[in-house]
């Protein structure tokens, strides 16, 4: 079994061009297919002006049905959000979420969707209550497993026991790869320099987080330097991200259904600095994973104040690392150029 | 994110309505990889020239329907798309001067999975033709 495990994009990895109008989700599907990512994510209320509040049209959903098809592409997953702060001052009542939750299931079958993910900060309670409709409309439901949260938290235990509990096999996992950051991203530490860290604690923080030190220590560490406000906030971003082991995975295996590639920056020898995929991939192997896993750029809002991200080209250099990987012949490579 | 797209540059301009001008507008975009219904936009600050505008006389519009900040808080059934220009409003009678004015304009944002509330801020100098 060379190549059960499939490439994908989420189209949130384009977000800085369709942002600013300067790529159409044909362009998105388009570009993503031609790289052999043929596996299509979005974050619904992104794609689609409209969703949730006031809907959207069935010509948009004809439209997407048409891309699909022209593109030989196969639709992944609808990212929702369960806004469950909408009222000012009071949380939404659980039943209106369950009532949020199907109807974001309905809007993933139009689109032919296989998941659709929830957010990590949801309650179990309200995704076992919406199971059995999701079970009814073929479509499963994943909570994403994203940093600061990782398979050995509670929280994210109390998720799996509850979805054990319920038997159904309408509720798994989407873990982000970002929750196995190796090492701290060359990005992050730059833009933190820009807004005016000075490089001998960056230094120091960049250092600390490859000795694996406990985040409090760095943060008291960075205000005896002399550290204050970028510096302190540079160190705290170590309370959110650590390099949890990808083999953490294994134990949750059969409700993985869905990853996000996350990733910061690819350099031109097809390289992420921070995030291990080579172990990545051979953990998915050995756990005999068969889903897709999803392009997820996230180094644009890190460049974005000193250079235009070029999302397509580090989409296309994260392709290329998957399908080297994956032990694929082919290169993946770009044959339409966009328009400038 | 995008907080340095947030202010567009076309369209700042006075906002003349039955022949009065009562105010200026611009295009604002939230800063964000998606969109949020009304009820979520907890505030919207605008300086011109370094001189805050009150709360009140900020006015929001999407796809020609126009909202006062505190209705906006219980508006459930309309949206700031993602990457949507919203025109926005500011009450002013007479408007500004022809030629450039600096622009503040901060998004104070209530998103349900984080555990705080962001406010995202851009700053730009726009010039308002004649």
């Amino acid at each position: 079994m060379t190549n059960a495990i499939k490439r994908g994009v989420s189209l949130y990895s384009y977000q800085n061009e369709t942002f600013q109008g300067k790529m159409t989700l044909e362009d998105c599907i388009r570009t993503s297919a031609e790289l052999g990512a043929y596996g299509i994510e979005i974050i619904g209320e992104q794609s689609f002006w409209g969703w949730p509040e006031v809907g959207v049209a069935d010509a948009d959903i004809a439209n997407w049905h048409r891309l699909i098809a022209q593109y030989g592409c196969t639709p992944v997953s609808h990212d929702f959000m369960l806004d469950y702060k909408r009222y000012k001052g009071r949380e939404m009542p659980f039943a209106e979420q369950v009532a949020s939750v199907r109807n974001d299931i309905d809007f993933g079958a139009r689109l032919g969707m296989k998941f659709i993910r929830a957010l990590v900060s949801i309650a179990p309670e309200v995704l076992v209550a919406a199971a059995p409709y999701a079970e009814e409309k073929g479509i499963r439901i994943l909570i994403e497993v994203h940093a600061p949260l990782h398979f050995d938290h509670p929280w994210i235990i109390r998720h799996a026991e509850a979805f054990e509990k319920s038997g159904s096999d309408a509720l798994g996992f989407l873990p982000d790869m970002g929750m196995f950051l190796f090492a701290f991203p060359g990005v992050w530490k730059e833009k933190f320099m820009r807004i005016g860290v000075p490089k001998n604690i960056a230094d120091y923080i960049e250092q600390a987080y490859a000795d694996r030190v406990l985040s409090e220590y760095v943060i008291l560490n960075v205000q005896e330097m002399g550290g204050t406000g970028p510096a302190i906030a540079m160190a705290e971003t170590l309370r959110h991200n650590a390099a949890f082991e990808p083999k953490r995975m294994l134990d949750y295996m059969p409700r993985i259904h869905n990853i996000h590639g996350k990733f910061y920056e690819m350099t031109p020898e097809y390289v992420e600095p921070s995030i291990p995929y080579d172990e990545i991939v051979r953990v998915l192997q050995k756990g005999g994973y068969q889903g897709y896993i999803c392009s997820e750029y996230e180094g644009n809002r890190w460049i974005e104040d000193a250079e235009e991200p070029d999302s397509v080209e580090q989409v296309r250099r994260q392709q290329v690392m998957l399908a080297r990987l994956l032990g694929e012949a082919e290169v993946p490579a770009l044959k339409t150029p966009l328009a400038a | 994110m995008m907080d340095n797209k947030m202010i567009c540059p076309e369209r700042f301009e006075n906002v003349v309505e039955d022949g009065e001008t009562i105010g200026f507008a611009f295009l604002g975009r939230l800063p964000y990889y998606r969109g949020l219904g009304l009820s979520m936009i907890e505030d919207i600050a605008v300086s011109v020239d370094g001189e805050a505008v009150a709360r009140a006389d900020v006015r929001f519009e999407v796809r020609g329907r126009r909202y006062r900040l505190d209705e906006m808080e219980s508006v459930f059934d309309d949206r700031w798309n993602f990457g949507e220009k919203a025109r926005i409003i500011v009450l002013r009678p007479g408007g500004l001067a022809q030629g450039p004015h600096a622009i503040d304009f901060a998004v104070r944002m209530r998103v349900s999975y984080l555990p705080f509330v962001p406010t995202a801020k851009d700053r730009k100098e726009l010039l308002l033709a004649a």
